[in-house]
């Protein structure tokens, strides 16, 4: 089992799950987050005050795969997200030691 | 951007000169049609009816049952009459007495008074409704962690400073009202009642008397019950509550609550009252015309100096003695911005506040019988409008984009200075005064920011203090002389040229001598002009009058040393009892938690991302 981590443009999420969708994945968990790459903030003015603006919103999507779907979700992810411009995101791969459905109290492959 | 800029002056340009040619020549028109008469009943707010408008001639409309809904013209003799006793020899058929001409009177008598109390209240009420405007526009400028504490502060300011108003503010401002200098023949707007208050506390100086406080009213005692004084507390409450409220803006989110409560009780006391009293309560700065020749004494409206100013002068004095936020300015001195935390409730507080002032500025006529009053709710609304646009253009100029915080602090300068001249100016005046307030906010906001470095998280001393100065000033230089003849007891008469000054000392040889000058015999054919301004003459006065700005520069000055002062020792003083500063983990974590107990926000995620480094 893989975990992938997955930071995209926030109006990039419906894309990126329909296309998960797409490949029969059903179960991912989204949270909003803010964060910067090689990008740099710029500055904006208050009332006369300097301040800047470092951190962009992003969305990160965590799906945890069985490994033989990992490839095909990463390809899909990527070419949903993709914008071509700068602050697109990035993707993170990590292996998952357990899973476990709370429910029905499945593990392993079954619980994914 | 230039192209724009060359576009948009050539456009204000003509549109200036066509503008002020068609007014110029509105005003030449109808100043000659404004010869005041002593005969009129007047208050000290209101001057005899000097409508710049001609009726337009028609024959009179006839009530038609056929034309106007049931009860549309209703008002017979019927309703002035009730039943006399039945040995009375003159009866009707009905068994109802006829209206004699003394019942006629009275009934006239008592509908003018209840239209002018009516007016007063109802415009009592907007103001006070102007506490959700103050507390929405501080509550959006300052972060959500601290929301209900702001919030608070607001609400609070509410009951303790009328409490404190009635304790004594009251009495301290206006216990002398009656003994105020006053136009010759004038009369309260509100009723005879208000002759209770006429007790205060004055000394002589050079022969001349200078009215420093009132001494009759201590918690709307019995000795001043009466529906004219009880109007004219809730009145005058109201505006005070604006005052008390000025500061806790600027002193946001880092006053310790128990301090804030001392505050509280303490500006609804005394010095609010006590500078009140020299303008408005017929002190020393009003009775400067009668006095020392400055034109018509202090002159201020509705308040751009005894409310506005006076709330930004203290609300300067609690910012430099608060200290800023933590983080507010890095080790080099340069401000850091601290974003508010709701735009939107900022604006939708501008609005409410922009509504209410149309109850601040025509309702301090006192009296709905002033058709001033129109013209004083148009002046309101055009120096509004003007500023936000002066201010939408600065923006623009000097920091590229233009912040809606900064819009909503243009609209309210606007409004702030146009408060004390609103009755005195005509709609160019106005505009002029309301755009010039505009620019000059934004470029305050910059300096009490960046130079003096204090932290003022809504910018109330510059739309209050500043642009309230700018608007006392204002008087001074643009009022026309088409209202308030005889204002602070002194009637400035005019006649090919030259001015005659006539005193109301209230003597009857005095009342004979204005009559005289007034008339149309041979010492007569002087006109009484009103308030004037420096370029008055550019706005339909007859000419110009420097000595008015002496009044309004010494008003402002009295106001600043003296409220600057005093309001600078309670918060150096009452610090030592209380300490006006919350603790520093509190105001790191936000005060609602630590100090109110109560999140504003619970459901909500706060993030704090607004928030500065420390240190």
């Amino acid at each position: 089992m893989k975990k992938i981590e997955a930071i995209i443009k926030p109006f990039k999420l419906e894309e990126v799950k329909e296309a998960l969708a797409d490949l029969g994945i059903e179960g991912m968990t989204v949270s909003e987050v803010k964060g910067f790459g090689r990008q740099k903030g710029h500055t904006e003015i208050y009332r006369g005050s300097e301040y800047t603006v470092d951190f962009l919103p992003k969305i990160k999507i965590e799906v945890v795969l069985g490994d033989s779907i990992v490839e095909n979700a990463i390809a899909a992810i990527v070419k949903a997200a993709k914008t071509g411009k700068i602050g697109d995101g990035k993707v993170f791969v990590a292996p998952v030691e357990e899973a476990i459905r709370i429910r029905t109290e499945e593990t392993g492959d079954k619980a994914v | 951007m230039p192209k724009l800029l060359k576009k948009l002056s050539l456009l204000a340009v003509a549109g200036a000169m066509a503008w002020t040619s068609s007014v110029r020549a509105q005003d030449a028109a109808s100043s000659p049609a404004a010869a005041m008469s002593p005969a009129a009943a007047t208050s000290p707010a209101a001057a005899p009816d000097a409508a710049p408008a001609a009726a337009p001639s028609a024959t009179p409309q006839q009530p038609d049952s056929v034309a106007y809904p049931p009860g549309a013209n209703a008002g017979t003799a019927t309703d002035l009459q009730w039943p006399i006793p039945a040995d009375s020899t003159s009866v009707n058929p009905d068994g109802k007495g006829k209206v004699t001409n003394d019942e006629l009177i009275a009934n006239v008598a008592h509908n003018k008074v209840s239209i002018n109390l009516v007016w007063t209240l109802v415009t009592g009420f907007l103001v006070m409704f102007m506490q959700a405007g103050f507390a929405l526009v501080e509550t959006g400028l300052c972060r959500a962690k601290s929301a209900a504490h702001v919030m608070a502060t607001n609400f609070m300011i509410y009951g303790l400073g009328m409490l404190g108003f009635w304790i004594c503010g009251f009495a301290f401002m206006f216990g002398n009202y009656w003994n105020g200098p006053v136009p010759i023949g004038w009369q309260p707007t509100l009723g005879q009642g208000l002759a209770l208050l006429n007790s205060g506390w004055s000394i002589t100086v050079g022969g001349k008397t200078l009215g420093l406080l009132g001494l009759k009213g201590f918690f709307l005692s019995p000795s001043v019950f009466d529906t004219a004084v009880f109007t004219l507390f809730l009145f005058e409450m109201v505006f005070m509550d604006t005052t008390a409220t000025i500061p806790t803006g600027c002193m946001a989110e880092r006053w310790n609550f128990k301090h804030f409560i001392v505050y509280g009780f303490w500006v609804g006391m005394f010095p609010y009252a006590i500078y009140g009293n020299w303008v408005w309560g017929g002190g020393w700065l009003a009775q400067s015309g009668i006095n020392w020749g400055l034109g018509h004494g202090a002159v201020d409206f509705a308040g751009s100096g005894v409310v506005h100013m006076c709330g930004g002068v203290i609300a300067l004095a609690g910012g430099l003695a608060i200290g800023p936020r933590l983080g507010k300015y890095g080790p080099d001195g340069k401000p850091r911005a601290i974003p508010g935390h709701d735009i939107p409730m900022v604006m939708l507080g501008t609005f409410i506040l922009a509504f209410g002032w149309f109850g601040f500025n025509p309702g301090s006529t006192l009296a709905g019988t002033d058709n001033r009053i129109a013209i004083i709710a148009v002046n309101t609304m055009l120096a509004g409008a003007a500023a936000s646009v002066g201010t939408l253009l600065t923006m623009y100029l000097v920091t590229g984009k233009p912040d809606p915080s900064m819009l909503c602090n243009g609209l309210l300068a606007g409004l702030v200075a146009i408060t004390a001249p609103c009755a005195f100016v005509n709609s160019l005046g106005a505009v002029i005064l309301g755009f010039i307030a505009g620019v000059i906010v934004v470029f305050s906001v910059f300096f009490w920011e960046r130079v003096v470095k204090v932290d003022d998280c809504v910018g109330a001393i510059s739309v209050h203090g500043v642009c309230g100065c700018w608007g006392v000033l204002s008087v001074g230089i643009f009022a026309n002389g088409t209202y308030g003849a005889g204002w602070g007891g002194v009637h400035k008469l005019f006649k090919d040229g030259a001015w005659t000054i006539l005193n109301n000392d209230a003597t009857p040889a005095t009342l004979k001598k204005y009559a005289e000058l007034t008339g149309t015999g041979a010492t007569g054919g002087w006109t009484d002009v009103g308030v004037t301004g420096i370029l008055g003459k550019y706005f339909g006065a007859p000419a110009g009058d420097v000595s008015q700005f002496g009044a309004q520069f010494l008003d402002v000055c009295a106001l600043a040393i003296f409220v600057f002062c005093f309001s600078a020792l309670f918060f150096w003083l009452s610090n030592f009892f209380v300490k006006i500063r919350s603790n520093r983990e509190d105001e790191i974590a936000g005060l609602d938690v630590p100090e109110m107990g109560v999140e504003a926000y619970p459901d909500f995620q706060l993030t704090d991302k607004t928030s500065p480094q420390i240190g």
